[in-house]
């Protein structure tokens, strides 16, 4: 299954670490719930060379706690019947190149990410995902020069991803002007023909607002995976997915937030 | 000759790759930076001027050529003949200043202010600091914290020469996690920093500009040994392997002859001997790593080969049977080291007392006859070390 996502509205991609805890799976299905139109789930791996400080410590709590790949996998076909939007899986070359798609295609993923694949790599798994029915999400950075941010839109399924700062994950306490910027040059690039999603920073419903009215839509991970360090319910978290959808759809009242 | 030469890559092939290894695994924001990186490298490798400067501080500055010294007493009780190329002589102690030197010129052509290094054994973090203060760079060095604890007089020299040195906590708090974080860093600081990396690993440029800065040593060493023995060229040429660099800079000066090459790893960090195909800190390359394609902890009482990577030239010189790589124990390294200590007066650094241990272990056997010829590269000094051997 490939992605496809609801017209008219902004998107929200929530992440999850992937065997973050033994209830993880219950994280998707609340993130679900609060109205996420597709979820991320991080694969954990040793050496996170994008992330920053909170996802590092995610991956390291889950794969401390026994995580493995295949097993993150099972859960998330157990969890299958249940999940009616896409599941985006980001994780590093390393790991994909050692699973396989194969493993990721019977566990119904429909989207994949990997941040350290940039466009001279990637032609290889660009066909083996396009014959698995999976979009492969090709990345785009500020640095990107515009005939760059040509092919990686030609190139990329699904959606393209906007890494909105020149930086790691991790929470900020503004939307950079570079977001806006990458995020207009990327609409230009993409011509309507895939959405722009932006994130790396993305922490409050406020912030969401600005960068989702800048692309398509958001995707969160450090805000929500610091709430989860933290000892937040999936309960809790549904929670502020909602609050991230509500900025989302009207922008306008949250923008000052 | 002519099949072992045509093995051997002078320059990577397109993207950077020696054979199926190599390549650019960095995420997208760093791409403008390494194709920025390989434009100033090719353009000042082909300069006249460039290579000018460089041979000046290497020469000037950092003690080049270093000596080749017949280890005398050693090779009369192993019945051999054993040179030793004296990298341990280089200002800082090590081979990294080759490197340094190089990529600090390099950075002040790009117009880049500070340097940004990581750092196991903290010859490297030394050596960019070093260059960084000769060349009025800002250094800023990452190191594990257990390296921090096992190499703290590097630390102390760092920081007296004004770098700043950033404590690594993630991971096995070393120098895998260490260059994680400093190509972190370097996303977010791409615009005044330049990513010194300190061996031939890395994305596409780095392996194989490092090797080529690197390969002073090789050049000078045949040179060297051609006018000592009559054959001209040795049987043998042994160096020790980390992420690989002094190997690789020894190696490319006997490319083109009938040497035979061995690079020795560590027991417990042995990427070539151990590894699978993995792609880690940028490139593909063998990897050590668990069933589960996470990257191992490597274990080594040298900080520097404390490395589950290795440079992806060794990785297509190993699987082309062009070089041999194998491993020596921690126990073999402590006797190897205190035994050229004893026997020629030089105190090496423990990585470099690797290379000594394979030749203890194969002379006399068939891997290295009586009478051979070795040449081996004495990476670093010990100095360092002596906390740790006290
Ligand atoms: C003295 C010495 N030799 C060898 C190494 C290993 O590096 P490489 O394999 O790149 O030469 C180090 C690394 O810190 C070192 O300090």
């Amino acid at each position: 299954m490939t992605m496809r996502f609801p017209e008219g509205r902004r998107l929200l991609v929530p992440y999850v670490t992937g065997g973050l805890t033994t209830d993880w799976t219950d994280y998707l299905l609340a993130y679900q719930d609060a109205g996420a139109d597709a979820v991320e789930v991080g694969l954990p791996f040793s050496d996170p060379m994008l992330d920053g400080t909170t996802i590092q410590q995610a991956a390291d709590r889950a794969l401390t706690r026994g995580a493995t790949t295949d097993a993150i996998l099972a859960d998330l076909t157990a969890v299958g019947d249940r999940l009616s939007i896409p599941v985006v899986v980001m994780t590093y070359a390393n790991l994909v190149l050692h699973t396989g798609v194969a493993k990721l295609q019977e566990a119904g993923v429909a989207g994949l990410i990997v941040p350290d694949l940039p466009l001279e790599e990637s032609g290889p798994l660009e066909q083996e995902t396009a014959a698995a029915g999976i979009d492969l999400v090709l990345l785009a950075a500020p640095s990107t020069p515009d005939d760059r941010l040509q092919l990686i839109c030609r190139r990329s399924r699904g959606f393209v991803y906007a890494v909105s700062v020149m930086g790691v994950t991790g929470e900020r306490a503004t939307v950079a002007p570079e977001t806006t910027v990458l995020a207009h040059r990327l609409k230009n690039a993409a011509k309507g023909r895939l959405p722009v999603l932006i994130g790396f920073g993305v922490s409050t419903p406020g912030q969401a607002a600005v960068a989702g009215r800048a692309g398509d839509g958001v995707v969160v991970a450090s805000a929500l995976m610091r709430r989860v360090l933290d000892g937040a319910t999936p309960a809790d978290l549904s929670h502020d997915v909602a609050a991230l959808r509500a900025a989302l759809d009207d922008p306008i009242e949250h923008r000052a937030a | 000759m002519t099949v072992i030469a045509t093995r051997y890559l002078r320059e990577p092939a397109v993207g950077g790759r020696f054979g199926e290894f190599g390549g650019r695994f960095v995420p997208e924001a760093l791409i403008p930076a390494c194709a920025a990186v390989e434009e100033a490298f090719r353009d000042a490798w082909a300069d006249a001027g460039f290579r000018h400067q460089l041979d000046m501080f290497r020469t000037r500055y950092a003690g080049r050529p270093t000596a080749l010294t017949p280890a005398w007493n050693l090779s009369a009780e192993l019945g051999i003949t054993l040179l030793l190329k004296r990298e341990d002589l280089a200002h800082t102690g090590s081979h990294k200043i080759n490197n340094v030197l190089g990529q600090a010129l390099l950075a002040q052509r790009m117009g880049k202010t500070r340097l940004i290094a990581e750092t196991g054994a903290g010859q490297h973090g030394v050596a960019t600091a070093t260059a960084a203060a000769l060349f009025g760079l800002r250094a800023t060095v990452y190191m594990g914290e257990r390296d921090i604890d096992r190499q703290a007089l590097n630390v102390a020299r760092m920081q007296l020469l004004g770098a700043e040195v950033v404590p690594v906590t993630a991971g096995s708090r070393t120098l895998k996690d260490a260059t994680n974080e400093a190509m972190r860093q370097w996303v977010a600081a791409v615009d005044d920093s330049h990513f010194c990396l300190g061996s031939v690993a890395g994305p596409h440029p780095y392996p194989w500009m490092i090797r080529e800065f690197q390969s002073v040593i090789g050049d000078e060493a045949r040179r060297q040994v051609a006018a000592e023995l009559p054959t001209g060229v040795p049987d043998v040429v042994v160096a020790c392997v980390g992420g690989g660099s002094n190997a690789a800079g020894t190696f490319a000066g006997f490319a083109d002859t009938t040497a035979r090459l061995i690079g020795v790893e560590a027991a417990g960090g042995a990427a070539m001997t151990d590894g699978t195909p993995g792609v880690v800190h940028g490139s593909r390359s063998l990897v050590l790593q668990n069933a589960d394609g996470q990257v191992a902890e490597a274990h080594s009482i040298a900080a520097g080969l404390d490395y589950p990577g290795v440079g992806p030239e060794h990785a297509h010189l190993g699987r082309s049977g062009r070089a041999t790589y194998v491993t020596v124990s921690d126990d073999e390294v402590l006797a190897a080291l205190h035994r050229l200590a004893r026997a020629e007066g030089i105190i090496c650094a423990l990585e470099s007392a690797h290379a000594v241990a394979w030749v203890l272990r194969a002379a006399g056997t068939d891997e290295l006859p009586r009478g051979s010829t070795v040449l081996l590269t004495l990476s670093g000094r010990g100095d360092k070390d002596l906390g740790q051997l006290r």
